[in-house]
């Protein structure tokens, strides 16, 4: 299965940029379907990157981040060459890690 | 697994709780911090909003939607390292203020603004 993470870390002078982009439905909890009923919430909780072993941003989500969230940062200390981890878990327990190059 | 700090501050109802269960105190307005929204969100279910500050020594920027069910959106944690600066997108259920809060040095600055919403994105 592809990786729900896309994410791009470009060492840009002192600071690492990081954008990133994940698939995932974000369902709130208080839309109803076609058959008027409601599709229970669905939604990330926690996003996690780490860099050299520390954890350099962690997003707590609740549902109002948007579908397919996208979130972008910057860090001091990350090197070209440097792996960025990035890991989420959502409310219902699923995860999906990716690691990135910094270019 | 774990259960982010946040946690109960997502389900608070209102904007004032949510942000007492998150940090237990309340913002001062500041100027020194920058919220970047659009002033009008055509749809409410992919709202860019960006902020970024001068303050030093900031640990953490949430954002806080007031009209949404839920008005707590978004939570960051920014380790010594971390520029204080952060995009995201968020719902909105309708037109709504934005409030922005950063925690720099123990301390909680604010910034607020208006966006109105045409198609409201949270359903119902």
């Amino acid at each position: 299965m592809a990786s729900s993470i896309r994410v791009r870390a470009i060492a840009n002078g002192e600071t690492t940029d990081v954008q990133t982009l994940i698939q995932h439905p974000m369902d709130s909890g208080f839309v109803s379907d076609d058959k008027g009923e409601f599709i229970p919430a669905h939604f990330i909780q926690e996003l996690i990157f780490e860099y050299d072993g520390r954890k350099v941003f962690v997003a707590d989500w609740g549902t109002a981040v948007a579908k397919d969230p996208y979130v972008k940062f910057s860090f001091k200390g990350g090197n070209k060459g440097g792996e960025l981890k990035v890991s989420w878990i959502d409310n219902k327990g699923a995860t999906d890690t990716a690691t990135v190059k910094i270019q | 697994m774990t259960t982010p700090r946040s946690g109960s501050a997502f389900k608070q109802k209102d904007d004032k709780e949510a942000i007492k269960w998150l940090y237990g105190k309340t913002a001062e307005p500041s100027d020194k911090v920058k919220l970047d929204a659009p002033e009008i969100a055509e749809n409410g279910a992919v709202v860019p909003i960006s902020v970024t500050t001068t303050l030093a020594d900031v640990t953490s920027i949430s954002f806080v939607v007031p009209e949404n069910p839920n008005p707590l959106a978004a939570y960051y944690k920014l380790p010594p390292g971390t520029m204080p600066s952060v995009a995201n997108r968020l719902k909105m259920a309708k037109t709504s203020n934005v409030i922005v809060i950063v925690e720099a040095g123990g301390k909680l600055y604010s910034a607020t603004k208006e966006v109105k919403v045409t198609v409201g994105g949270c359903g119902g």
